[in-house]
């Protein structure tokens, strides 16, 4: 194989950090991910020079992938102003010469992000690349890894649908928030790391390719384009996403941009007034500017 | 009367095992340990047949293996050899060549046990409802008024109040506890149900309701049963034919008032006589 380093003039590191080894193993276990939609593929996951936690899981699915000519985009929580997305896209930039980056959603080529995914659909030419802390779903019920890979094996996941039939019992609603156990391509359950039920709709039948990496539990795994992903939920009691009106039935808009179809953030003012402003910082600036 | 299982040779060793483990161990050996390898044949060559609506006692002392033979055709643990054929209406299941996501299926669907101690038949950290939903939700019903309904229904059956459907169950007495794992084998009206020492342990009144239940719902629901026991009483009680087991082997069986009446086996004779 052809593993020369990409190392450019006084740069001492090679073109996006890793080794070329390491680039390939990481694309192996892509290749493997989408070829088995929702398995998780376990990976060496390097050190990083980040703690683990901080998306190094992400940051290597994004340095095994990204080109001299790539199109960057680095989101926290949705914005792409917050200390982790500042970070990591510094830390592109300094590694990856050439490389571009951009804070908006159209034009980009390669998305890592933290808890989101943009509220812009995404497109067949984007890849999106998710940070997970808890890549096993079924770690909450089953605590021995080697019994968790047998029920993934044999798609038993009724132990996962208890714990929702005791939480509409207790509380008359499903109450998981985030890190909704969501059903890839009728089989395999994943947790689509720490998104909002919002954005949990996003993963299915997306044009974009959806790559999920966990570097501390060293497990990368995919939702292919236009691949099923259905939440887990009753016939009777449907998934739902996060409910915005207010107590008179109307949709919260956004303070800022007006937006009635984004996910909303709750801020509550020092005198204990809430208002509530888009998650995604590039989709309200873009409402705002159409305005 | 139709067939709905037949177990032919099922063995089971613990251990590495050698040629003279089945010649040196059984009940003329007076020991179920091979004395040359050390493994312990805990079932050797045992065979029988289970009608429709019957129910079968397997009887024995301690360590006679009897739970063994429940464990291995509820694909608790795989036997050694022997082979096991479920009749499932039109359909037969040769058991143990199965491969393990068609068991689970079967185990799931088919399939009931209530073992002697609630903590393995139960979860401990659920409500007894959601124990119930967990058996449903694993044979493909997704509807939670149905799961809910059902629930309820198999408690008031089992006679468990139904305030207490969303308590956890290690808020219950031992009785209880025992009737909520009857019901949860019972969620999916399995055809064969196996009870493993059901009513051991518990005192003499909660025994007597939980045996009455089970003959109630046998006489409702027409299930085949393996009823695993110690306890002559409960033999007696329950089913109408039996098989006596001592280290590992079959020395004796017949329909149970043949067997209690009139045994045959010496051994058979002293537990009979031993009765209080």
């Amino acid at each position: 194989m052809n593993a020369t380093p990409l190392t450019q003039g006084g740069n001492a590191y090679n073109f996006g950090f890793l080794d070329e080894y390491a680039k390939k193993e990481v694309r192996r276990a892509v290749l493997k991910a989408i070829a088995i939609p929702g398995y998780q593929v376990p990976y060496a996951s390097r050190e990083m020079p980040m703690g683990r936690g901080f998306g190094t899981g992400g940051l290597q699915l994004t340095l095994a992938l990204i080109g001299p000519d790539e199109v960057m985009k680095v989101i926290d929580q949705g914005s792409d102003d917050s200390v982790n997305a500042v970070n990591l896209r510094q830390f592109i930039e300094m590694t990856c010469p050439g490389v571009s980056t951009t804070t908006k959603t159209t034009g980009c080529t390669l998305i890592q992000s933290r808890h989101r995914i943009p509220e812009l659909p995404l497109t067949a030419q984007q890849i999106i690349v998710l940070q997970v802390p808890y890549p096993d779903p079924l770690v909450v019920v089953e605590p021995s890894e080697d019994k968790r890979k047998t029920m993934h094996g044999e798609a038993d996941y009724s132990r996962l649908l208890v714990k929702l039939y005791e939480d509409i019992v207790k509380f008359d609603e499903i109450t998981i928030s985030h890190r909704y156990p969501t059903r890839i391509n009728g089989h395999y359950v994943i947790d689509p790391s720490p998104i909002p039920r919002w954005d949990v709709p996003k993963l299915d039948d997306s044009a974009a390719l959806i790559l999920f990496g966990a570097g501390r539990e060293k497990k990368i795994y995919a939702v292919p384009p236009h691949t099923r992903a259905e939440p887990l939920a009753f016939s009777d009691v449907p998934f739902r996403v996060e409910d915005f009106r207010d107590g008179a039935g109307q949709r919260r808009a956004c303070a800022r941009c007006g937006s009635v179809d984004s996910f909303l953030d709750e801020f509550v003012a020092d005198s204990g007034s809430k208002t509530y402003q888009c998650s995604d910082s590039d989709w309200c600036d873009g409402v705002e500017a159409s305005a | 009367m139709n067939k709905i299982l037949e177990v032919r040779g099922l063995s089971k060793t613990y251990g590495p095992g050698c040629p003279q483990c089945v010649e040196s161990t059984g009940p003329e050996a007076d020991t179920n340990l091979c004395p040359h390898c050390g493994s312990v044949v805990a079932i050797h060559d045992v065979s029988f047949d289970l009608f429709e609506g019957e129910i079968l006692g397997v009887m024995g002392e301690s360590g006679s293996g009897k739970s063994t033979v429940v464990k291995a055709i509820y694909f608790d643990q795989a036997p050694s050899s022997g082979e096991a054929i479920f009749y499932d209406s039109d359909k037969q299941h040769e058991l143990f060549a199965l491969n393990a996501a068609r068991q689970r299926w079967l185990r799931n669907h088919r399939f009931g046990m209530v073992y002697q101690n609630p903590h393995l038949g139960l979860n401990f950290n659920i409500s007894a409802g959601g124990n119930i939903a967990e058996r449903l939700l694993m044979s493909d019903v997704m509807d939670y008024g149905a799961i809910r309904a059902r629930a309820k229904a198999l408690l008031a059956r089992t006679e468990v109040l139904l305030s207490r459907v969303d308590d956890l169950p290690k808020h219950f007495s031992g009785g209880m506890q025992q009737r909520v794992q009857i019901a949860k084998a019972l969620a999916t009206r399995p055809p064969l149900l196996f009870l493993d020492e059901v009513s051991t342990g518990l005192d003499l009144s909660v025994q007597a309701r939980i045996l009455d239940l089970i003959l109630e719902i046998q006489q409702e629901l027409k299930t085949a049963m393996v009823v695993v026991t110690h306890d002559l009483g409960v033999i007696r009680l329950l089913t109408g034919r039996a098989i006596v087991m001592k280290y590992g082997r079959v020395i004796e069986t017949g329909l149970t008032d043949q067997i209690l009446e009139d045994p045959q086996h010496a051994y058979t004779q002293r537990l009979v006589a031993s009765a209080l």
